[in-house]
């Protein structure tokens, strides 16, 4: 995969699965220390302790479509070639929080990407889920919470023509709000 | 902190689609579902699902619901895209470029003519 955004949602994709009913994804450049960390929280069904310690390996996987699950091991692999690294906290009936940070400046980081994409991606196809996003550039913070919007809406779709155009406006101008050039 | 997009402007968006509701029971005609495990992630499925969302938009179609799902154990021919259309058969689509998944949304979603050339077996 060739953006961060993309990793996140794979990884987001995978606390639905754990049954999570609240995910939070932060996202924080820091620029004068010259990191970018990326987080995915969950309240989901969590790991043991022997899944947690073979969850880098490509050969294991919780779905039963096929038997490889590739998408940590390479996000991993990209972080520790960009100076960086993946730590995974679970605890079972708990949750899991995933933590993937690079050094920014790096010449092999791949770009962050479409943040917005994934963020309206996922609140569109898991409208049961509450999600909350964090992006941070220095001092600088948005966040997008997508519960006060669907109180709002009630009973109204997410996929309400005009929903949708309030929900990508909010996020596209918030992240470009504060968003460096990568 | 910045403050986002004030609620007054969804408190207008739901006095909108109520009235809209009113005029035209539509919701939940069609259905379609972007499956969006790491295999559909990687192979563009976030970009096909953007692609259907511009044409929600641009087309202000207000009866489909829009899904996601995992893995479905055709990986190689990722993008995959289901649509049902009340009381007939799911299609499921493979290889769903963004041009192809606006394709569908307008062939199929709102003209109801299935895209055989895309179509997969299940």
């Amino acid at each position: 995969m060739r953006e961060i955004a993309l990793h996140l949602l794979d990884i987001a994709e995978n606390s639905v699965r754990a049954g999570a009913e609240t995910v939070r994804i932060t996202v924080e450049e820091d620029l004068a220390n010259d990191r970018l960390i990326a987080s995915v929280e969950d309240n989901g069904s969590g790991m043991d302790a022997e899944t947690l310690a073979r969850i880098a390996d490509p050969f294991v996987t919780t779905r039963t479509t096929r038997r490889v699950g590739l998408g940590i091991p390479l996000l991993k692999a990209a972080a520790e070639t960009c100076d960086g690294g993946l730590t995974i906290e679970s605890k079972p009936d708990e949750g899991t929080r995933l933590t993937v940070d690079f050094q920014r400046s790096h010449i092999d980081r791949m770009p962050l990407g479409d943040l917005a994409g994934t963020m309206l991606s996922l609140v569109i196809g898991f409208p049961d889920v509450h999600w909350v996003l964090t992006y941070r550039v220095d001092d600088e913070t948005f966040i997008f919470d997508d519960e006060p919007i669907k109180r709002e809406l009630d009973d109204i779709s997410l996929t309400e023509p005009s929903v949708l155009s309030f929900m990508r406006g909010v996020l596209e101008e918030g992240i470009d709000s504060i968003r460096q050039v990568d | 902190m910045p403050v986002v997009k004030s609620l007054d402007d969804l408190k207008k968006i739901r006095e909108e689609a109520l009235e809209k509701r009113k005029l035209k029971a539509t919701s939940g005609r069609a259905q379609v579902t972007v499956c969006m495990g790491t295999c559909g992630i990687a192979a563009g499925a976030r970009e096909a699902m953007t692609a259907i969302l511009d044409v929600i938009e641009s087309e202000s179609l207000s009866d489909v619901v829009v899904k996601q799902t995992g893995c479905v154990g055709l990986c190689e021919a990722e993008p995959i895209v289901e649509v049902e259309i009340t009381d007939e058969p799911k299609v499921r689509y493979g290889h769903v470029t963004p041009e192809r998944a606006q394709q569908i949304m307008r062939e199929h979603v709102m003209d109801g003519e299935v895209v055989e050339e895309l179509v997969i077996q299940s």
